[in-house]
């Protein structure tokens, strides 16, 4: 009887939480769908997590969150790369390439893909397949450097390809 | 925090609740059936086992609203515990390898084509240099000295010149919201003056962008632009433009209707699905009707519109026509189409003997589709003759790199003429360095097929012959199974090559049938041997053949002995570099009893236009060698087939340039 009636209690106790539980699903739901359609469903959902308009948001918003994500984490890379540029001399030669791609990214790729995703979504597309291709080739010259100019690199890349996904659901 | 303490108010609450119960509760104990313990125990263990199971109780309760009050507060607190997390996050699904793009494959999404699995380390580049690059830029196609370019717009004929408008971006090499419209002419479609740009993006309802529209000519040779503006809130509109003298031949200066816009997207249309409005054509009441692409759900549709002055409009019920499941349908174009004749038709004209066509770009898988049918201008319908060719499902223009096309009525020579967007297949970074991005296809006329009575032809324009140098002819080249022929016609750069191709007839008798279902794409292109084919020409190859580009036919035999063939172009191998369009392009061509097998390559750099039986099935392609060029560019005869002999006789001629800008090597030399 006492069991039956902690369970009654523990029932009433939880309910408040699994409301509270229910309600994150269904604000998320769209990011969770959307997700689903991208190459790496734990980066979007916790990217777009991480960015309180995303519970808002549409898919044309959510593309626009991932964009200014990419920005940040571009802006850092490029930041990590000119600190290690100036610190050791020997490595300014071999970051030169992947640094002029850095400023490409954030000075043409980004603000095509901003621009284009509130209006023509095709070639947002572009632009974020632009930046994979940038991080693609920087791997290269990257190899032997310490963390975190690597993994930024990395999750600048994967990111961008998650973003070409959400806008390719636009069309 | 918050709930923690209520919980915690809950379970002070709740103790007292079981307190109070708890002398009942245990008073309807029931005791331990077996002898093992003995009475005197029996009774203390009671006592003992109650007081245990109080406090189990209570443990049990308040690790369990314990437990769900640090659930909780994770969630709420930490909802981002995934984000630092890179290499160690999950990846759902796990085998995922390259982003899947929607819709038909070919050409679906151009650029996401060769992207390295996430987690695979991207094989080594090559290292574009500025000599390999300066040698894409095409020497007898329209393009701007620099910058984006994107779709054609507003085609015309008018006081002696041809103009073109495209899509430019004035700020750099790729796409951007201060998209204006460029502006060139010509007397002869070939040869290009670069003037100011006509109209820039300087009113709020086209200020994220001037985007494509068309031209229409009134009987009194007024000129009315109709073109789609991207207002300050990204709404789609369309607006009135006009020149501003129409005594200037060139049409320099452009005038902006003050009353715009003149139309916005009608009820139940989205904002952003309204754009691209076409040429308009009289209707039977002495109006102008046009179309503007749209589309409900994923069903693209034309809507139509009639006006008396191009200012004020009526939308008409229904659709010009739809079609399930094509998604948006951007650049659609209607025109008539002559049977008989051997001339293109004014947009207005209709008659005896006369087919329109739908054309439709879809914006899902960035291709050029059309279909014949018959529209009767009393309803305002139109229908495909063959509703499985249906616009977005059929036909295609050109089953290479081509989009947004528009065609215009040339008066001067009484031909309709086709412009499209060529854009580039190499990666974004490169476009950037070099400068410049995308060149319009050869402006090609475009006639009713009456031989086969179910596709068009489109032909280059014939000023390109104007260009042809130095012909080398080759007369009845024999090309044995498995045989590839170097042609020394010097340098490749700059060719325009008719082939013909003639396969013996005993192979064609002798081969045996099979079930095997071919297409271009996915039969390993020029590698990929039957017993009739594939055999054609490898261009833009060098002499070691370690870049090449073939473009061939390939007869497969099946059930009743049915030949059908292909018309092909492989660019898997046409570039050591990685970051560039590696797809194979193509589709079957219809060939008539008694034709040979035919066929017509511009060679132009990086841009090659390919045509087959007179321009049934047609390939653009892009190509960017890194060793096949300027002079190491060669063109080669190959047979892969296993059975079949083949005769080719060809007439390859160098072209010269149109463009004024040459290329750093040519100037060299």
């Amino acid at each position: 009887m006492l069991i039956n009636l902690s369970f009654i209690i523990l029932l009433l106790v939880l309910s408040p939480c699994s409301l509270l539980v229910k309600a994150q699903h269904q604000t998320n739901s769209l990011i969770l769908d959307t997700c689903k359609k991208t190459p790496n469903y734990a980066l979007c959902v916790s990217t777009l997590r991480s960015n309180p308009h995303s519970s808002t948001a549409d898919v044309a918003g959510l593309g626009l969150i991932l964009v200014g994500a990419v920005k940040a984490k571009s802006t850092a890379g490029l930041k990590t790369i000119s600190e290690l540029s100036r610190a050791n001399p020997a490595l300014k030669k071999r970051l030169s390439q992947c640094m002029e791609d850095y400023k490409m990214i954030l000075s043409a790729f980004i603000p095509e893909a901003e621009q284009a995703i509130g209006g023509d979504p095709k070639f947002a597309e572009d632009g974020m397949n632009g930046i994979a291709d940038v991080t693609a080739q920087c791997v290269k010259s990257l190899q032997g450097v310490r963390a975190p100019l690597p993994s930024t690199n990395k999750l600048v890349h994967d990111l961008s390809l998650v973003t070409v996904s959400i806008i390719r659901t636009m069309l | 925090m918050l709930f923690c303490s209520v919980n915690s108010h809950y379970h002070t609450h709740i103790l007292h609740i079981i307190k109070m119960e708890h002398p009942i509760t245990i008073s309807h104990y029931t005791p331990l059936p077996d002898g093992e313990h003995s009475p005197s125990l029996t009774t203390t263990n009671t006592a003992e086992q109650s007081s245990r199971r109080r406090s189990l109780t209570f443990v049990l309760l308040f690790s369990s609203i314990l437990a769900a009050c640090l659930v909780m507060g994770t969630m709420v607190l930490f909802p981002n515990s995934g984000n630092e997390a890179v290499e160690k996050s999950t990846v759902v699904p796990e085998e995922t390898v390259e982003v899947a793009p929607r819709g038909v494959a070919e050409g679906v999404s151009m650029k996401s084509f060769r992207r390295p699995a996430l987690n695979a380390e991207p094989p080594a580049n090559f290292p574009w240099n500025s000599n390999v690059l300066s040698w894409q830029r095409s020497s007898f196609h329209f393009q701007p000295n620099q910058n984006w370019m994107n779709d054609p717009n507003g085609p015309l004929f008018y006081k002696g010149w041809y103009h073109l408008f495209y899509q430019y971006n004035p700020d750099g090499a790729i796409w951007g919201n201060k998209i204006v419209w460029g502006h060139a002419v010509s007397s002869d479609l070939i040869h290009w003056k670069h003037l100011p740009v006509a109209m820039v993006t300087d009113h709020w309802y086209d200020v994220n962008g001037v985007w494509t529209g068309s031209a229409t000519i009134l009987p009194d040779g007024q000129i009315v632009m109709l073109y789609t503006g991207s207002t300050n809130e990204s709404v789609q509109v369309q607006n009135l433009a006009y020149p501003a003298d129409p005594s200037d031949p060139l049409l320099i200066e452009w005038v902006k209707y003050p009353g715009n816009p003149v139309l916005v997207p009608p009820p139940g249309i989205d904002f952003k699905d309204f754009r691209d409005p076409t040429t308009a054509w009289r209707t039977p009441e002495g109006k102008w009707r046009l179309i503007i692409g749209s589309k409900l759900n994923k069903t693209g549709i034309s809507l139509v519109y009639d006006t008396v002055d191009f200012k004020n409009f009526t939308l008409l019920d229904g659709v010009l026509h739809a079609v399930h499941g094509t998604g948006m349908w951007e650049c659609v174009d209607f025109y008539p189409v002559s049977k008989f004749g051997e001339n293109g038709l004014d947009t207005s004209f209709d008659g005896v003997g006369v087919k329109h066509v739908m054309k439709a770009s879809l914006d899902d898988d960035r291709n050029d589709y059309y279909a014949i049918g018959t529209y009767d201008p009393v309803s305002g319908k139109w229908v495909p003759d063959n509703p499985e060719l249906d616009v977005g499902i059929g036909l295609r223009y050109d089953y290479g790199i081509y989009y947004a096309s528009k065609t215009f009525y040339d008066s001067n020579k009484k031909r309709r003429v086709l412009w499209s967007w060529i854009k580039e297949t190499d990666s974004e970074i490169s476009d950037v360095r070099k400068g410049w991005a995308s060149v319009q296809g050869i402006p090609r006329t475009i006639l009713f097929d009456p031989k086969t009575g179910s596709n068009l032809l489109q032909w280059p324009v014939e000023e390109v012959n104007k260009l042809r140098l130095n012909k080398t002819v080759f007369e009845n080249v024999e090309i044995n199974t498995g045989a590839v022929l170097p042609l020394e016609i010097g340098s490749g750069s700059q060719l325009d090559i008719t082939a013909e191709f003639e396969v013996d007839k005993e192979s064609l008798e002798r081969v045996q049938e099979t079930n095997e279902v071919y297409d271009c794409k996915n039969n390993g292109g020029s590698s990929g041997r039957g017993a009739l084919g594939p055999f054609g020409l490898l261009i833009l190859a060098d002499k070691d053949l370690s870049e090449q580009t073939p473009v061939y036919f390939y007869i497969a035999k099946g059930s009743g002995g049915n030949l059908r063939t292909f018309f092909c172009a492989d660019h898997s191998r046409s570039s050591k570099a990685v970051d560039v369009d590696k797809e194979i392009y193509g589709s079957v061509v219809p060939v008539l009893r008694g034709e040979k097998l035919t066929m017509r390559i511009l060679v132009d750099h990086s841009i090659v236009e390919s045509f087959s039986q007179g321009g049934r099935t047609c390939i653009t392609s892009r190509v960017y060698p890194t060793k096949a060029i300027y002079n190491n560019a060669k063109v080669f005869l190959f047979n892969n087939a296993t059975e079949a002999r083949i005769i080719a006789s060809l007439n390859i001629w160098q072209m010269n340039t149109a463009q004024r800008q040459t290329h750093f090597a040519d100037l060299v030399i």
